[in-house]
């Protein structure tokens, strides 16, 4: 696949993406989501291909660049492998400036050539940045004739940081599967019901939290693209039944155009919260139409709803009535209401900067008349919404974390870099589990105070310090019980509440 | 004399190097009211941001010009300009930092023109210093954008005290003497504020260049930031010229301290470490040298050392004595950046201990005087290879995975360490960090040779 402008416009304007489905007008905003000179940033398109592929584990990832894009990025991500970990070695041609004035193409093929006879991998991606972009180096060429060399798949990926944001570089992605991966092998055999996972990348694990549920009613996953995936396996794609979209649009490019190419049809779905879980279990049997499946998928919902309402009690006592600010992108902004709303937290505020239409007609629903929905997503912009609607916490993607802790208020992270899974039935315990410690931590009350020499605070103590004229030891006694009385009581562990 | 190898691979496997942008953002950071704006792609920015966030747990400010394909073609004149405009009014920095990338240099934006025909556009905006830094992401690594940086941040003309009036005051109540000491990148805000107090506790004015005491030390300001809260300040950097010695430590630091010697005639001593017995004591003998040379030359008095030296040192030769025992004839690998790297293996050695391995990033004059015969410009992969059979190794928070491959403890130094808590605090140069140094060592040593007595 060439890169083309045209391309680049077409992944903008993917039609399955509702972010354009007005009609007539369209409202490309969130796809195209350029960072504005000056303005906060966020990832590039590079950085969106690399979340998207590199959770393949069997596969090499070779950037070909300058050290930056690898250097300072590889090894950070979150995607746990249940075998190899050929993903988690960092590969790059490190170019310097000779190779930028005399090209990097024999470089590159020579990188190649070194990964495929030391690591042997399954496959390997090759990432072009902006500089061998700029420079025009034809990646294409170069990995076409190591494929032909080395027996080894060698697929280009053609997501230069400079061509668009993130959720550009997830298309982009997909756009390099669809060329050279899917539907270049075949199953052993298939079942009557094989689905994949679109878009979901196993962070802190928590694709595993959900393959177990599917195992259990009979649905096996085909592929996973690509958490945990191995190169074959994405390979063999094509022969699903149902692609099931995870949590994002990130990868609509892909379900819609395997429906065009392999007539597999897709749904969306998330993992979060119990409501959704069930649904996406409700809806895959649904698509299926197998009465016997079905059963079983309600059977399933219905002892691990059970399970479930019993683990979390003693959370939702701790947790019902909780306000929470949500800070985070498309999908997530509405699953994660709803499974705030099954442990009893009411959400006063979202954003909807990233989300589409749709999403916000659901956020709309979920989130009452009240619901404040937060469009632009500077700190200041948060922390003042924070403020207003007097929100015991904050739920964001990691790089808010330093936002709100820094403000002093309880932060949970759920994007990319966290290291817990939220995820399916079990996911949701440990959810509440994280925001039970991190609302009822006893540190708030400590880092909110002041200390007792400065002016105009902490009023028991300048209460004191007025009267203590008398400074009898039973004085200053007080003081520091009063002192002790300021911060508030250490939660009770949650096990003894379950208990009662 | 130390060989210098850089295997002939076409692809780095796990790289050590970071890039020297990221080196520059740094450096930057060390000032007060800045924003650094990355001229690239938004992702330069996203990376960057990424790992410093990660290493400090902070939430730093950079920021990005936005380089698309587009303007990548034409030019960046329009997003730069745009960029500091924006900055200006939303950030409210007091100094700007503006650094190149790997894309921007390989278009061959110039920089000096373009900041040129802003200024001219732009006279409203003419109170705000941009400290301009040229570091292609295909040249060196951090320790060389950083050192490049702070050469820009001490050479930048920030003009006379504008505000001259008022501050003569100040400058004639101030009457300790100035000392710049030029902070290279192998001490993090730790190691600055040691040698900060090192410095003022001779009644010498230390002032730090850069100063990430300041800004990346981990502490909880009110209200909310769009730029660094603490670090040099602008009025310092106006009055470098006042400074009456230049301290630069780090060899990286070298070209700044010769700039500043250029610029005002200030003297120089360069300490290519500041950890170990000599080194510090080197150091406190040239302050102590600084004092002595402001009296009055009619009463000539002895050198001078503030007692808690005397005793800082005692403490540091007792540390010596009691883990030198684990020390002796240990084989240690290294995967670090010149100047740390040099100032790590000299002490190592100085203790007992074989340097097994040395990886490093970039080409520094170091090199060649190692404790070690070869030292390899290079990656993980490398350090793996050679490091097989040493009894440490001493890399970043990269460094794990191989340590668990080979079953070999892991001390945690360099950038990023992502692992551990307390970067923005851990001191191991001067005498208390040298001992905090052996101790750390020295209690990991004990452990693996307990956990071999239980077996």
């Amino acid at each position: 696949m060439k890169l083309t402008r045209g391309k680049i416009t077409e992944l903008v304007n993917e039609p399955g993406c509702e972010h354009n489905s007005k009609e007539g007008q369209s409202n490309k905003k969130a796809c195209k989501q350029q960072a504005q000179p000056g303005a906060a940033q966020g990832g590039c398109a590079f950085d969106g291909a690399s979340i998207a592929l590199v959770p393949i584990t069997d596969a090499a990832h070779l950037v070909h660049g300058p050290i930056a894009c690898s250097g300072n990025s590889w090894g950070s991500r979150g995607s746990l492998s249940s075998g190899p970990v050929t993903y988690k070695t960092g590969f790059t041609t490190d170019l310097s400036e000779n190779d930028i004035i005399f090209g990097g193409e024999k470089r590159l093929y020579k990188a190649i050539a070194q990964i495929v006879k030391n690591h042997q991998p399954a496959a390997v991606f090759v990432y072009s940045t902006c500089v061998t972009a700029l420079i025009g180096d034809d990646l294409d060429a170069v990995c076409q004739a190591a494929a032909k060399k080395y027996g080894t798949p060698i697929i280009p990926v053609h997501a230069a940081g400079f061509v668009g944001s993130k959720n550009l570089g997830n298309r982009l992605a997909g756009e390099a599967l669809l060329d050279h991966v899917v539907g270049t092998a075949e199953p052993e055999y298939t079942t009557p019901f094989d689905i994949n996972l679109i878009g979901e990348y196993n962070i802190a694990g928590e694709m595993w939290n959900v393959l177990p549920l599917f195992e259990k009613v009979g649905i096996r996953v085909l592929a996973k693209i690509t958490g945990d995936a191995r190169y074959q396996e994405v390979c063999q794609a094509h022969r699903a039944k149902l692609n099931v979209m995870i949590c994002s649009k990130a990868l609509i490019n892909m379900a819609r155009k395997m429906e065009e190419q392999y007539d597999i049809p897709f749904i969306e779905e998330s993992f979060y919260g119990i409501d959704d879980m069930n649904r996406c279990l409700r809806n895959i049997a649904e698509k299926f139409g197998d009465a016997e499946l079905k059963q079983r998928v309600e059977k399933l919902i219905a002892s691990e709803n059970a399970a479930l309402d019993q683990k979390l009690a003693p959370y939702r006592a701790r947790l019902g009535g909780k306000r929470v600010v949500l800070y985070t992108g498309g999908v997530k902004s509405w699953s994660i209401i709803s499974a705030a709303k099954d442990l009893g937290i009411d959400v006063v505020a979202t954003s909807t900067k990233k989300s589409t239409e749709e999403d916000k007609a659901r956020i709309k629903k979920l989130l009452g008349k009240d619901g404040i929905t937060i469009e632009k997503g500077s700190p200041q912009e948060l922390l003042k919404v924070i403020e207003q609607t007097g929100a015991d916490l904050l739920i964001a993607g990691g790089r808010n974390q330093y936002t709100a802790l820094k403000a002093r208020i309880p932060f949970l992270d759920i994007n990319q870099e966290r290291h817990h899974a939220y995820a399916g039935y079990e996911g949701m315990i440990e959810m509440a589990k994280e925001l039970e410690e991190a609302l009822y931590s006893p540190i708030w009350q400590q880092v909110r105070c002041s200390a007792p020499w400065e002016v105009g605070i902490g009023e028991p103590i300048a209460g004191n310090r007025e009267q203590g004229t008398g400074n009898s030891d039973q004085e200053i006694a007080n003081s520091e019980k009063e002192l002790i009385g300021t911060v508030v009581p250490v939660a009770e562990p949650i096990a003894e509440i379950g208990g009662v | 004399m130390t060989t210098i190898t850089q295997p002939k691979k076409a692809a780095a496997v796990n790289p050590l190097k970071l890039s020297s942008p990221l080196g520059a953002s740094l450096a930057f950071l060390g000032l007060k009211g800045m924003i650094p704006l990355f001229h690239g792609s938004q992702g330069c920015t996203a990376f960057a941001k990424v790992i410093l966030v990660r290493h400090f747990r902070e939430a730093i400010p950079l920021s990005t010009t936005a380089m698309t394909e587009v303007s990548s073609i034409l030019g960046g004149e329009d997003n730069v300009s745009t960029a500091i405009l924006t900055l200006a009014e939303k950030a409210k920095p007091d100094v700007l930092g503006l650094l190149t990338t790997g894309l921007t240099e390989t278009r061959g934006d110039d920089m000096q023109r373009i900041l040129k025909t802003f200024r001219n556009q732009h006279p409203e905006l003419d109170w705000l210093p941009i400290i301009s830094v040229s570091t292609p992401d295909y040249k060196g690594a951090m320790e060389d954008g950083y050192a490049a940086t702070v050469e820009q941040i001490v050479t930048t003309d920030y003009g006379t005290l504008a505000e001259s009036e008022d501050s003569i005051p100040s400058l004639s109540s101030d009457r300790k003497a100035r000392v710049t000491i030029l902070a290279g990148s192998l001490l993090g805000p730790g190691d600055v504020e040691e040698v900060k107090a090192i410095v003022e506790a001779f009644g010498l004015t230390a002032v730090m260049v850069p100063d990430l005491s300041g800004s990346m030390d981990g502490h909880l300001d009110d209200g909310f930031n769009s730029v660094t809260t603490g670090g040099t300040t602008l009025d310092d950097l106006r009055r470098l010229g006042e400074s009456s010695f230049t301290i630069a430590i780090g060899e990286s630091m070298r070209k700044s301290a010769v700039a500043l010697k250029q610029k005002f005639g200030t003297n120089y001593e360069v300490f290519p470490r500041l950890n170990g017995l000599q080194a510090m004591d080197r150091l406190v003998l040239r302050l102590s040298k600084i004092v002595h040379s402001r009296q009055d030359a009619h009463f000539v008095q002895p050198y001078e050392v503030p007692e808690t030296f005397n005793r800082q040192r005692r403490q540091l030769q007792d540390a010596m004595l009691d883990t030198h025992f684990y020390f002796g004839r240990k084989r240690i690998s290294l995967a670090l950046e010149p100047d740390l790297l040099y100032q790590t293996s000299w002490l190592l050695h100085e203790m007992g201990a074989e340097i097994h391995a040395a990886v490093t990033t970039t080409k520094s004059p170091l090199l060649e005087n190692l404790p070690i015969e070869t030292v390899t410009i290079g990656d993980l992969e490398d350090f793996e290879n050679l490091a097989v059979g040493s009894d440490l190794l001493i890399a970043n928070s990269h460094g794990r995975a191989i340590a668990q491959r080979q079953n070999i403890p892991l001390y945690r130094m360099g950038y990023p360490i992502f692992d551990r808590f307390g970067n923005g605090h851990r001191c191991l140069t001067g005498y208390r960090g040298t001992v905090q140094f052996l101790m750390d060592l020295g209690n990991l040593f004990i452990e693996v040779e307990e956990s071999q007595i239980n077996h």
